[in-house]
């Protein structure tokens, strides 16, 4: 289960970014923010020759010592970034990837919303909830 | 306990090779042996053999060998690896000991030399004393030997020689000294390399047999020995260049996995690491040279998870984190070098994740020392020094120095343990930490700054920054975190801001640099904060404090003598020395104050005042005043006029009663409205608002001005805009005087234009325009001011920017009796027409003269100037109308022309001397009535007129496609040649518009006759004939032949009738004409 989820808008500012409460939560936000690093190098690389059929998900963007970090693109560019603890080894990449996916699902509706402006910061419940189930349950 | 403790020792980083001692030469004193030595040494390149030479005495003393051991079932081993070991068998141990002796094969006393060569080996044995090291002679010769076989002398002198010192063939050199010095010593040193291998070999079959002695390898000891010997094998085969990467490579992970099998406790934990550092290390740097980077990952990764749990002594936790910290930091040093040599890294796998990683184990070093080594003030180092031990150094990596070779689980003294444990904890404490994590830091840095990755780099300039500030190096720190701040406000990370933020807050607050201080303050209380109210609150309190020339309040969780420090700065502060306003260029920032300017309009006429809105919000928890407010523009003559300020000079700054209007409420919208009259100068300019400046604090002490360049906007405030733009919302109407600030947009300029004149100009005209007519229009100007209007011009023509054909064929006049010519503009400007008072009207007529057909456009532009008050001021407006009108212009009628015969035929070509007519029709195509004044044929000299020419057609109008004809009778008087074209003449006609309207004048216009073919007859026949004739009744014909040559012609007649006639009289006359006539009838 993830430790922290983050939704960053096209523009790279965060959209919406939950962690674990336990842990620091700026030091979660230094993660998704450097991970942009790579989400930009990944996206800029496989943009040109397969523009259409190109998979959202990216993949572990990179591994610290402590987290593992995933990342996913959906074509509007906006990102999504979940980080899990790197002690977690039973975690499948496909698990990641139905993470990811109901991310997804539940972020189309919230732009579904017709109150909802794009670009602005997230405040949906649904969509609140839905990050809950897949979080790390706080002890 | 220096930092140094924790690096890697040298011998262990540098490259292992043999070692060959060279004695016999004197480089300080002889040139030649000088000369040798320099060839071996210079220029040691990749392609030479791995070979450390040292030239040493003879008698040099070489380290003792210890007796060998027969039985190792009482042997417990101290340590795992000796401290010494490497170097000695790096430095001190040669593997093979090469003596120089000057010697020719001739020499005179080679009895003598051969002994003394031979006394010198044998002393270079006995120091060698039962090492395996061999021994080699190299004999100087000043004689280019012959070669092989061919000198008897030599191969006779060389085997005795051999006897003489016990020295098998192959140790024996010859190096002539001649000009081939460096390729004799290469082949020599390649010779000594094949000795120093073979001991090197011996060596390791040595080490290898003591496995034999070794029968269990579950003892502890046992495996000591295990990793011991791994290790030595794999160091001795590093030497050897051919086969290192597979087979030593191979003994290190042996060693390694031993070294993991061996049972640990605390007490030989560290001794454990240190080792499974030292062949990690070994192994990781095997795998780089033999170019598989992933296999030198993999097993640092292995190694580290190994490793990580293996804290040992929980007094000395940042032992543990120091060498994990080392670890990496040796890892990224290896990898970087291995990019240097020419690997490829990547984005996600660089040196810099190493580095990061390293500087992290630093920053918890650092926390555990402070942890652990917070003593009480009384303790002191204890005496005497634990860490002292008799040698000065330790026997064995990674022991404790208080009981080195200890092998057993307990500690053999728990008093010295402690003291020992004391010792390194007062040492640690001294320890620069932050120096070390900044270090890693950098070198971090410079890595993700080569694999793009800006955002790590910023991350960790910040964690640097951070660094900095904890060893209270605040510049550093303000400078660092400086850099990254405005990486993070452009791409909107207001958490991540904050705290960089209130990190800079407190630097600034410690270094008592006031500009920052306030800077730092403004933003971590606007919108682009993520602090609590009462943070906000506290800080805003404290930037209060600060423009009142007060000392601010401390910042929280900052060290406590730096804040004494730092008070006393502030206090020195308030003396107010030294600068003490401050501009704050707001779009660099998110300041608690936005402001948006805007002219009402896009445009003012002259004669209004210009009108402007400056908007100001505050999104701070306390209500703040300012003491100024002011807004430039682009024409600085304005900006007194847009300029609110406090002009009581009371000193309490929140006194509010009085000064309301100065006082920004939170989350209020103020507006604040200037009016200014502009500069009649200034019609046609553009009047832009550069700047709004907001003063905070007092001009007589100390101040900040925000500046918002262009009237509005920080850093965030184009994303807002957007946002906002794109927004659903319904403004919401809020109470009255209330603004929603969104709703609030921009028009940072405005245009002055010219006064809207209150004049009629009409235009009274008949279109369309005929070809080359004068063309009247009357202009009607009519003054509807209340003031007179003074000085009108009139400008009338072509409009400008059109074809430029038009330009030629169109001129303009006042003066419509005379028909214009070249000399006449198109356009003709500034037709000064005198004052009109109000009511009064003038009336211009104007001629236009269109030579080409086609429609075009007109101007007419009437300009002046009257004066008008506006907000008490008398100024001067100029004012202007145009009117523009299309014109089309035709043609007023067509001519057409031809010739006839006098019976009305048509004639193809005319013949001399007989008369003929020439017929011209005029139609008129004007949709208006054409009177034709008078018309008159100019013939050329090639015709005559047969009687007076006369104007048929003087005084006829035409009416719209009407037709006037006329005729004249011509002849053509004989030319030279038979048949020749010839020209006519001109015809002109002479008309006028028939108009009710205005006087028109005559226009001539010319039309070209056209060329007619004209033709000689030698005979000219005519016939009279009746206009008509009745039946059966004769009808008499005659017929006219005429000759007109100059010579007599015969000529025959014959009359043939048609079925509708008979003949009477003669039907086939002959005759000769000239004499006579004939006649039929």
């Amino acid at each position: 289960m993830a430790v922290c989820i983050a939704v960053i808008a096209k523009e790279n500012y965060p959209l919406y970014i939950r962690s674990v409460p336990t842990q620091g939560e700026l030091k979660f936000h230094y993660t998704v923010h450097t991970s942009l690093d790579v989400v930009e190098e990944k996206i800029s690389g496989v943009g040109k020759a397969l523009a259409d059929q190109r998979e959202l998900y990216l993949g572990l963007l990179y591994p610290t010592e402590d987290y593992k970090v995933y990342g996913y693109v959906t074509n509007s560019k906006v990102k999504f970034v979940i980080v899990v603890d790197s002690s977690n080894t039973s975690l499948r990449d496909n698990e990641i990837r139905s993470m990811f996916r109901k991310l997804h699902n539940s972020f189309t509706d919230v732009m579904c919303n017709p109150f909802y402006n794009p670009g602005d910061p997230i405040q949906s419940k649904a969509f609140d909830s839905i990050v809950s189930t897949m979080m790390v349950q706080a002890c | 306990m220096s930092p140094a403790q924790w690096d890697l020792p040298p011998e262990l980083c540098c490259r292992p090779m043999a070692f060959v001692a060279l004695t016999g030469l004197d480089v300080v004193y002889n040139a030649i042996h000088r000369a040798i030595w320099d060839a071996f040494c210079a220029n040691r390149r990749a392609d030479r053999v791995p070979i450390s030479f040292k030239v040493l005495l003879g008698d040099h003393e070489y380290p003792k060998c210890r007796t060998k051991r027969t039985s190792y079932e009482w042997y417990i081993p101290k340590g795992i690896l000796k401290t010494g070991w490497m170097n000695k068998h790096l430095n001190l141990v040669p593997a093979l000991v090469v003596l120089f002796y000057e010697l020719d094969w001739d020499d005179p006393q080679w009895k003598e030399k051969q002994s003394e060569c031979a006394t010198k080996v044998e002393i270079v044995r006995t120091s060698l004393q039962g090492r395996n090291t061999k021994v080699a002679v190299v004999l100087i010769q000043k004689k280019t030997p012959l070669p092989p076989g061919e000198d008897l002398v030599a191969s006779e002198r060389a085997s005795a020689l051999c006897g003489a010192c016990d020295l098998s063939g192959k140790s024996l050199f010859v190096l002539p000294h001649t000009d081939h010095l460096v390729g004799y010593i290469i082949r020599l040193e390649n010779a000594f390399y094949e000795h120093a291998q073979t001991y090197y070999y011996n060596e390791i079959r040595r080490v290898k047999s003591h496995k034999e002695f070794l029968n269990k390898t579950t003892h502890q000891v046992t495996r000591i020995s295990a990793v011991n010997r791994n290790f030595y094998i794999a160091e001795f085969i590093y030497k050897d260049p051919h086969t290192f990467h597979v087979l030593s490579c191979r003994y290190y992970r042996t060693a390694y996995s031993l070294v993991h099998e061996l049972r640990a406790h605390e007490t030989n934990m560290l001794e454990i690491k240190t080792m499974a550092g030292f062949i990690n290390y070994k192994i990781c740097r095997l795998c780089f040279q033999h170019n598989t980077p992933l296999d030198a990952i993999a097993q640092f990764r292995k190694h580290i998870d190994l490793c990580k749990k293996k804290i040992g002594s929980a007094e000395l936790a940042f032992e543990h984190t120091a060498w994990m910290s080392k670890q990496f930091q040796s890892f990224g040093d290896l990898f970087d070098e291995a990019i240097k040599l020419g690997l490829t890294a990547i984005q996600t796998q660089n040196p810099g994740f190493y580095y990061q990683q390293a500087a992290y184990y630093a920053q918890e070093r650092k926390q555990q020392a402070g942890q652990l080594c917070s003593h009480e003030p009384g303790v002191v180092y204890p005496a005497p020094d634990p860490l002292e031990t008799p040698s000065g150094a330790l026997d064995f990596y990674g022991q404790r120095p208080w009981r080195q070779g200890h092998q057993s689980i307990d500690p053999p003294d728990s008093e010295k343990e402690k003291q020992g444990i004391l010792a390194l904890q007062v040492k640690e404490r001294d320890v620069l930490h932050s120096e070390l994590v900044i270090a890693l830091l950098s070198n971090a840095v410079a890595q993700f700054k080569k694999y793009k990755c800006p955002r790590m780099k910023s991350h960790l300039m910040v964690q640097m920054g951070e660094e900095y500030y904890h060893a209270k190096d605040y510049t550093k720190a303000l400078k660092l975190l400086d850099y990254v701040m405005c990486d993070y406000r452009t791409e909107r990370w207001w958490s991540l801001l904050t705290s960089i933020l209130c990190t800079a807050l407190k630097c600034s607050y410690l270094m008592g640099q006031v500009k920052d201080y306030i800077t730092y303050s403004m933003e971590l209380m606007g919108r682009a904060s993520i602090l609590h109210e009462e943070q906000k609150s506290r800080i805003e309190k404290n930037l209060i404090k600060v423009l009142m020339n007060e000392v601010p309040q401390p910042e929280p969780d900052c060290d406590l003598t730096s804040v004494k420090t730092a008070q006393s700065l502030w206090s020195d502060r308030i003396s107010l020395a030294g600068n003490n306003e401050f501009t704050i260029e707001v779009q660099d920032y998110v300041p608690f104050v936005q402001c948006k300017a805007k002219f009402l309009y896009p445009s003012f006429h002259i004669d209004e005042p210009v009108q402007l809105h400056v908007y100001v919000r505050a999104d701070c928890p306390h209500p703040v005043r300012f003491s100024k407010l002011c807004v430039s523009l682009s024409n600085q003559e304005y900006n007194q006029y847009c300029l609110l300020e406090d002009t009581s000079k009371e000193k309490d700054i929140l006194e509010t009663s009085t000064q309301e209007n100065m006082c920004l409420v939170p989350g209020k919208t103020r507006k604040y409205c200037f009016k200014f009259v502009a500069k009649t100068e200034d019609v046609g300019k553009k009047i832009e608002i550069t700047s709004v400046g907001l003063m905070l604090g007092r001009e007589m002490g100390r101040y900040v001005y925000l500046n918002w360049r262009g009237g509005w906007g920080d850093a965030a405030s184009s994303h807002e805009t957007l946002q906002a733009s794109r927004s659903f919302k319904r403004r919401t109407r809020l109470p009255e005087q209330q603004l929603d600030w969104d709703t609030v947009t921009i028009q940072s300029s405005t245009m002055i234009i010219s006064r809207v004149p209150k004049i009629s100009v009409q235009l009274t005209h008949e279109p369309p325009a005929l070809t080359n007519e004068m063309y009247c229009m009357i202009v009607t100007i009519q003054s509807e001011e209340d003031t007179v209007a003074k000085d009108i011009k009139l400008t009338a023509g072509l409009k400008p920017g059109q074809d430029a054909s038009l330009t030629q064929s169109t001129q303009i006049t006042v003066n419509g009796s005379e028909v214009c010519d070249d000399s006449h503009p198109a356009l003709l400007p500034d037709i000064s027409l005198g004052d009109l008072q109000p009511g009064q009207k003038i009336v211009k007529p104007l001629y236009i003269h269109c030579m080409s057909t086609g429609s075009r456009i007109l101007l007419f532009h009437v300009a002046y100037s009257v004066s008008a008050t506006v907000e008490g001021k008398d100024i001067n407006c100029k004012c202007h109308k145009d009117e523009t009108v299309t014109l089309e212009t035709v043609v007023p009628f067509e001519v057409a022309m031809k010739f006839v015969s006098s019976k009305f035929e048509h004639l193809e070509r005319v013949y001399v001397d007989i008369p003929f007519l020439l017929m011209m029709d005029i139609l008129s195509a004007s949709p208006w009535p054409i009177e034709l004044v008078n018309s008159e044929v100019q013939l050329a000299s090639s015709m005559t007129p047969i009687d007076q020419p006369q104007s048929q057609v003087e005084g006829v109008t035409l009416q719209t496609s009407e037709c006037a004809s006329e005729c004249f009778l011509l002849k053509c008087p004989p030319v030279q040649n038979g048949t020749s074209t010839v020209a006519s003449g001109h015809y002109f006609i002479s008309w006028k518009r028939k108009s009710a309207f205005a006087e028109t004048s005559v226009v001539r216009t010319i039309v070209i006759l056209p060329h007619v073919m004209l033709e000689n007859i030698p005979l000219y026949v005519h016939a009279e004939l009746p206009s008509f004739g009745r039946v059966r009744e004769s009808l008499p014909v005659r017929y006219h032949l005429e000759n007109r040559t100059g010579l007599v012609q015969d000529v025959e007649i014959g009359v043939e009738p048609s079925d509708a006639f008979m003949f009477s009289g003669l039907k086939q006359p002959q005759g000769r004409n000239g004499d006579t006539s004939i006649e039929a009838a």
